[in-house]
């Protein structure tokens, strides 16, 4: 397995919207590494061939009907945001994809 | 100390079914508890006195007016913040929540209401259930009943401390990678984990989705089994619950009878890496059940070394997903990093200052695990390992009919000890992840005091999926030997907390205070 | 990321042509018309208050799960077997990871390594009548996401807003996404293929009863992918991706555009960037937006909280039974009953009438005059209205079995073509059904023949030059005897009777009676 490097994990706190100090991706880095380490023992398990298995219920076709259910009134769903305007959630600046 | 509290729940529903006391006595007699030691346990992130009392006072009325109602109705309950409860705050003990009000309630709380049973508040935890301490928790941790300079497990360890010190008599927890049963083992109290999609996860805030299931923490196996039968069955707004009836678990829990049952000692669930202590204690209970009737079989499950790295690549893949909401935008706290930042700049300012780095780490690690050119590595490896144990289960339960271990592999370490290395702390769950990764039903009831420390230790019982109910004859029968040989519970050898804190705390329950700010 | 408006560079598209040969690759998403969302049951309805139509799954509550509609999914089947794709017997949702504001959870709920289904194709009809196959690697099932209000810019765009307001109404509706294989080998005729694709799959989903399809509200919408590679090469050019192109004009205008603009690009010896582009209708350009970047790793994995969807084949086979005609083939059936020359087909269809036609025909009308009664009067109304030949005629209450009493009224004698007109302007302008307007109006054949014998008689005796050019043979002087008979009758005669009669009157030939 390649190291992870200080610039991965920038690059993976910036995928998962986290904000980081230098001195936080530092200590990130190798406490991130010791449990890679770890973790990576899963590769020599003997694995071939096997199917792998996202789920532990041999579940297919759980469906509702397309029938209406009562929504929240728009004051329930607003209740939490932290800024409300016309009516709808109010929200930073969204960057500019033009 | 009053007696009603240390009663068992299925005491107070005799004693309310036949009016020796009310809900409302009962209830108010945990609020007065509660007020009186959970300055030194911290259990309680929020306390809802007002809201059990008037529930308390309904359950009464109704009762008065002759109605027949349900066998816990007015026995009151903690709740895991973990859990959505409508009109009460639900934090999941994360900054990145405090102040919210869910407008809706879990599955779970909406039939723990309307089988009558009054919610005291909401109990602490790790944060969004990363951890096997509550120190990870954002409001502090909770202290465990048994010596406050000691860990009470996690992440339910609010739940485990509020039942081992009588603050309520039933408590609801969940279980990723033993957050019940870990809790409940190093408490001296039983826990649950019931069959994957046997209580529904509707409102239960996920860490990963295909591990998460909630459960009863108790001090009894039979209240265990009370309290499971109301929170289990089918759900249609989780897709993933199972549509048939709760297994038999009370009549199991009842009859404690394991005569011809054959029980699996796990080859690689016991020795090397387990406390003396714990491991003799595990030892003399499997002894118990064989003076009980039942057989012994030593099983192999090879894939069970491999669990521990699997889970901690599963659960952080799931919980990265799953914790991408917390954005600021629709809900919870919202950091501004500058006046004119835009949304991606607060939800990163947010998520930095809203997070603890336990979360910060698994979220990390499991954006890692499936990007892309490590997913088949990382992810996908760890899903074939998922398989393996799965199997690896199938198999022993061919030659046993449930398997046992001890439920961690130590007592309940001090604050701190686990703190500045993850992996030793991930390994406190090494007995109690294969059962999430396959989905199979466990439980821990006490096993004793461990000679070294005189804490208490945990022995693990496992079943097949759906066959939960065999956990509840096993755990009853070795309950039921043990407490017989203790000459009492397990707890009644636990410090009387009251004395302690009744002077320093106020004896009102007003004064139980919300989680923040602590 | 400063916004880009200066307009770029392009060549000509027939010089484009010359050198490349473009590949088109299509990605539609169609909202499926179910009553609910896609995981809860929250309402669909369009242009409902803001937020009135959201739950703590479509809000991504923590603690909130989806259940999957099963009619989303039928639907999605249905799709996928009039698209010709094989249906997966088995596939899972995934989630698609990333960041962005009107997405509740932060991860959208999609279909990736496992659609439910693939590999079909849809024949599109050309303008010259030959016929593109065009071949689907996908449809697959995904939700939609909420919208935003972006403020204080000066356009309301987002670009320049100092925040935007979201609603979530629209979040967790159905989407099928479907994928085209890469088109190759259609060279100029791109745009026309870009376009005639898009109306085809509108055109199905709708007999499918399945969308709306509207593409001015949003309810499908087309992002259009453009590669151009050199003459005689075999690998694909670098492609843009220019989304949200909503209007069949503006897909056949886009893919032009890009055509032209990558020409230019690559014929001055630049590269083309990989990027996602955004399309102008006012200029009829495309923008820069975002370059595609390693950024863009979604992270997908199996959805844990639904369980995977299978199929049964009886189901399939039962979805199949219920799926209408293809409408291509079915408008060659309908041209060849009906008798339509293609122009004729062609301006029924544009005016979204072959429906009415129909029931026009099976209430007893000829398709002949169904055809003239529905795409004159009716259609030129519609048009000084402002809309649609369907929705006029529903709006002022005319309807197929209208037209079908007009022509039987015409067929049995009673009225001539001209009466006829003045009855349906009085249908049109709300007096009734036919037979009361020409009641009311007084309108009937005159059936008295000696009333018209009359009228012949006294024309051909004050015509008696016209006369005798008809007796010597040139009997399309007939004609103007015709008029004046027509004339004394006060309209109300049979012009083909009275025809007939001067004609038997001045040369001998049989009467018709
Ligand atoms: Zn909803």
């Amino acid at each position: 397995m390649p190291e992870l490097t200080r610039a991965d994990v920038a690059h993976l706190a910036g995928l998962a919207r986290i904000a980081m100090t230098d001195d936080e991706l530092d200590r990130m880095v190798g406490e991130l590494g010791i449990i890679l380490e770890s973790v990576a023992k899963v590769q020599q398990a003997p694995i071939e061939g096997v199917e792998p298995m996202s789920h532990p219920l041999p579940l297919t076709n759980v469906n509702r009907p397309d029938a209406v259910h009562p929504s929240l009134s728009a004051a329930a769903a607003l209740a939490g945001a932290p800024e409300v305007d016309q009516q709808r959630f109010s929200v930073p600046r969204i960057l500019d994809e033009e | 100390m009053t007696d009603l509290i240390r009663l068992t729940a299925d005491e107070m529903a005799d004693a309310l079914a036949a009016k020796d006391i009310s809900s409302l006595e009962l209830t108010r007699a945990h609020l007065e508890r509660i007020a009186a030691v959970d300055g030194g346990v911290h259990a309680f992130l929020h306390v809802d006195g007002e809201g059990a009392l008037a529930a308390a006072r309904t359950i009464d009325e109704r009762r008065s007016a002759g109605e027949a109602l349900p066998r816990l109705a007015g026995v009151p309950i903690g709740v895991k913040d973990v859990m959505a409860t409508k009109g009460l705050p639900t934090t999941c003990g994360s900054k990145i929540l405090q102040g919210w009000v869910p407008p809706y309630d879990a599955t779970l709380v909406t039939r723990l209401r309307q089988s009558g049973l009054p919610i005291l508040g909401k109990l602490n935890m790790d944060e969004f259930a990363m951890g096997s301490s509550t120190e990870h928790s954002a409001y502090g941790p909770t202290h465990n009943p048994w010596d406050l300079e000691r860990i009470p497990g996690g992440s339910g360890g609010g739940s485990a401390a509020c039942v081992g010190s009588y603050q309520a008599p039933l408590a609801i927890g969940t279980d990723t990678g033993g957050s019940i049963r870990q809790p409940a083992a190093v408490t001296g109290t039983v826990g649950t984990k019931p069959t994957y999609g046997g209580v529904s996860r509707f409102g239960l805030v996920a860490l990963a989705s295909s591990l998460d299931q909630a459960g009863p923490c108790t001090r009894t196996v039979l209240d265990a089994a009370l309290l499971h039968e109301v929170i289990g069955g089918y759900d249609p707004m989780d897709s993933t619950s199972i549509d048939a009836p709760v297994p038999p678990v009370v009549e199991a829990a009842r009859r404690a009878d394991v005569s011809g049952m054959r029980i699996g000692i796990v080859r690689e669930l016991t020795g090397e890496g387990f406390q003396a202590g714990v491991q003799k204690r595990f030892d003399e209970a499997v002894e118990h059940l064989v003076d009980a009737g039942a057989e012994v079989v030593e099983v192999s499950c090879p894939s069970f070394t491999y669990a521990l790295a699997a889970y901690y690549l599963i659960l952080p893949s799931e919980a990265s997903s799953n914790l991408a909401r917390f954005d600021a935008m629709r809900y919870g706290l919202r950091v501004w990093p500058s006046d004119d930042a835009s949304a991606e700049q607060v939800m990163a300012a947010t998520r930095a200052a809203g997070f603890g780095d336990e979360v910060k780490r698994r979220i990390i690690l499991g954006t890692y695990a499936l990007s892309s050119g490590y997913y088949d590595a990382y992810y996908g490896s760890a899903q074939k390992v998922r398989r393996l144990i799965y199997d690896d289960f199938a198999s022993a339960f061919e030659r046993a009919d449930v398997l046992v271990s001890p439920t961690s592999p130590t007592t309940a370490f001090r604050f701190g000890e686990k703190m500045t290395d993850p992996m030793s702390m991930y390994l406190q769950d090494i007995a109690t992840i294969p059962a999430n990764l396959a989905g199979v039903p466990g439980m821990s009831v006490p096993s004793g005091l461990a000679d070294e420390d005189g804490l208490p230790a945990g022995f693990q019982i496992l079943a097949p999926a759906t066959r939960d109910e065999r956990l509840y004859a096993v755990g009853a029968a070795l309950e039921q030997r043990l407490d017989a040989a203790w000459g009492g519970p397990l707890l009644d050898r636990a410090p009387t907390l009251a004395s302690a804190f009744s002077g320093a705390m106020g004896s009102s329950y007003a004064d139980a205070r919300d989680g923040e700010g602590r | 990321m400063a916004t880009t408006t200066t307009t770029e560079v392009t060549i000509p598209f027939v010089e484009a042509l010359a050198a490349y040969e473009p590949v088109l690759g299509l990605e539609v998403h169609v909202e499926l018309n179910t009553a609910t969302k896609m995981f809860c049951g929250c309402a669909t309805e369009f242009g409902a208050e803001p937020n009135s139509q959201v739950c703590p799954v479509c809000l991504g509550l923590p603690g909130a799960l989806p259940v999957l509609n099963e009619k989303g999914v039928e639907s999605a089947i249905r799709i996928g077997l009039a698209l010709g794709c094989e249906i997966a017997p088995w596939c899972r949702f995934a989630r698609k990871n990333y960041f962005y504001p009107d997405m509740p959870k932060n991860f959208q709920t999609s279909q990736y390594d496992e659609p439910i289904s693939h590999d079909g194709h849809l024949d599109v009809e050309l303008e010259d009548g030959s016929t593109y196959r065009v071949e689907i690697e996908r449809a697959h099932m995904e939700e939609d996401t909420g919208k935003s209000l972006h403020i204080g810019g000066a356009t309301g765009r987002i670009h320049g807003a100092t925040h935007s307001l979201v609603d979530y109404n629209r979040a967790g509706i159905p989407l099928i996404e479907i994928v085209t294989k890469p088109m190759v080998g259609a060279g100029e005729r791109a745009p026309e293929v870009a376009r005639a694709y898009v109306a085809a799959l509108r055109d199905i989903v709708k007999a499918l009863g399945v969308s709306d399809a509207r593409m001015d509200q949003g309810s499908m919408r087309c992002d259009v992918n453009v590669s151009l590679m050199p003459k005689g090469a075999d690998r694909f050019g670098t492609r843009s991706e220019t989304k949200n192109v909503n209007s069949l004009r503006s897909v056949e205008r886009a893919v032009r555009y890009e055509i032209e603009r990558h020409a230019a690009v690559l014929a001055s010896g630049g590269s083309v960037v990989q990027e996602t582009r955004h399309w102008h209708e006012d200029t009829g350009v495309t923008t820069s937006g975002r370059v595609k970047s390693d950024a863009d790793d979604y992270r997908y994995f199996p959805e844990p909280d639904l369980v995977p969807i299978a199929p049964s084949a009886e189901l399939v086979e039962s979805l199949r039974a219920t799926l209408p005609e293809n409408p291509a083939l079915r408008r060659r059936r309908l041209q060849s009953s009906w008798g339509y020359s293609d122009l004729e087909m062609r301006d029924v269809v544009n005016a979204g009438l072959v429906e009415t036609i129909g029931e026009t025909v099976a209430a007893g009308a000829s398709p002949a005059g169904a055809r003239k009664w529905w795409s004159g009067e009716v259609a030129r109304r519609a048009n000084a209205a402002g809309t649609d030949v369907v929705p006029y005629a529903a709006s002022v209450g005319v309807t197929a079995a209208h037209v079908a009493e007009l022509e039987g009224l015409i067929s049995s004698g009673r009225l001539n073509d001209r009466m006829a007109r003045d009855v349906w302007d009085g249908v049109l302008a709300g007096e009734g059904t036919p037979t009361q307007v020409a009641d009311a109006r007084g309108l009937r054949l005159v059936e008295d023949s000696g009333a018209i014998e009359g009228a012949v008689e006294k024309v051909i005796a004050a015509n008696p030059d016209i006369a005798t050019k008809v007796r010597d043979g040139k009997v399309q002087a007939a004609g103007a005897l015709i008029g004046q008979v027509m004339k004394e009758l006060k309209g109300q005669g049979d012009a083909a009777a009275v025809r007939a009669l001067i004609l038997a009157r001045l040369t001998g030939a049989p009467s018709a009676e």
